[in-house]
């Protein structure tokens, strides 16, 4: 990340001088801080109401039923994390609230399941491989419908909006379990420094 | 299926409160003791959102994806995808809002019956935001080392692409 962050910035400088742009990329840094403290902001509402309503999920022993259920398929993805752990439980319940397109409840669900997951890491500033596969379970962004899309679509006056279904399934298939065999093979092959 | 990405949320709320009252816990309280967390995690996330965000933005206002454009159009072209859409392909694992800008766009200026429209409709609607996702969640919790996360989502992100070529060759 280190890298990231120095070639993003230096190259965007770079590129900035070149094509007579650079008052633009001085002008992002405003426009992205005050973007990045909006979106953070915005997050507050929803994230209290979701954290409070796992919190009652947790203690009634929803979560724990539903870890079960999944246990077959979480327990090969997941095997450095304990199998009654909460975590697996919201990582359940995260998914597939991406799932529905509830993406306002999927990202609240989601940091819960990453503090449960943090408990269980070793080095509190370094991710763990249980974090890198549910995090690429979540950069896939494995959606059955793609609601927002559709809403363009129809909007425009596309005859037939819900024919972008099933490619749309197809691609986010492929790339949702390509990110897990990737996490999983890095897993392995990685070699921390 | 839309019906049911409708019902999911209040059946998830229902799920929850009964089966909550249903064992007997206290369900006010414990609801506010889950959500004191919640302003607490939002502002943890905010440096790690600033550092990202901001070398998004910078890195979009510098031009440097129209010149990455003109270098992999004549590649593109060759493999039957329209020029319009290279711009999603650029921007998707930076900024999901920008993704679905330029989409709008396309869809409004090139209509229904576009391919380019369909093709974007498929790669804007079958992807997340990487480096979002990617700040939120491990800024939520303080991770800054992400060993090989960010690889991995990159990775997936332009397997997505390239599915999502061939499968529109196929299907439209």
């Amino acid at each position: 990340m280190n890298y990231i962050f120095y070639f993003l910035i230096v190259i965007s400088i770079i590129a900035g001088a070149i094509n007579g742009r650079l008052s633009d990329v001085v002008n992002a840094i405003l426009s992205g801080a005050e973007l990045s403290v909006k979106v953070a902001f915005s997050l507050i509402g929803i994230m209290a109401f979701w954290l409070g309503m796992m919190k009652i999920a947790e203690k009634c022993g929803l979560i724990t039923v539903i870890s079960k259920l999944i246990k077959p398929i979480t327990s090969k993805l997941f095997n450095e994390i304990p199998e009654d752990s909460p975590a697996i439980g919201d990582i359940a319940m995260s998914i597939s609230a991406n799932a529905f397109g509830l993406t306002n409840a999927a990202t609240p669900i989601g940091i819960k399941a990453m503090e449960e997951l943090q408990k269980e890491n070793k080095d509190k500033t370094t991710a763990s491989n249980a974090m890198c596969m549910f995090l690429a379970m979540n950069t896939a962004g494995f959606q059955l419908i793609p609601a927002t899309v559709i809403a363009v679509l129809v909007g425009i006056g596309y005859k037939n909006p819900t024919e972008i279904i099933a490619p749309t399934l197809v691609v986010t298939t492929i790339a949702f379990l390509s990110a897990i065999g990737l996490a999983k093979l890095f897993q392995h092959c990685w070699r921390d420094k | 299926m839309q019906i049911i990405s409708l019902c999911a949320l209040p059946a998830i709320l229902l799920l929850i409160l009964t089966m909550g009252l249903f064992k007997r816990i206290p369900l006010y309280e414990t609801f506010t003791e889950g959500a004191k967390d919640g302003f607490k995690v939002a502002v943890n996330i905010i440096p790690y959102l600033v550092a990202i965000i901001v070398a998004i933005s910078m890195f979009r206002a510098s031009g440097i994806i129209e010149m990455l454009e003109t270098v992999l159009k004549p590649i593109l072209v060759h493999f039957n995808v329209p020029a319009d859409t290279i711009p999603i392909m650029l921007v998707r694992s930076l900024s999901g809002s920008a993704a679905l800008g330029i989409f709008s766009d396309i869809a409004n200026n090139l209509g229904p019956d576009d391919y380019a429209t369909k093709l974007s409709a498929i790669m804007v609607g079958s992807s997340e935001t990487t480096f979002y996702v990617l700040a939120v969640y491990f800024g939520a919790v303080g991770i800054s080392k992400l060993r090989y996360a960010l690889i991995v989502g990159l990775l997936a992100d332009f397997i997505g692409i390239v599915s999502a070529i061939l499968v529109c060759n196929l299907m439209f």
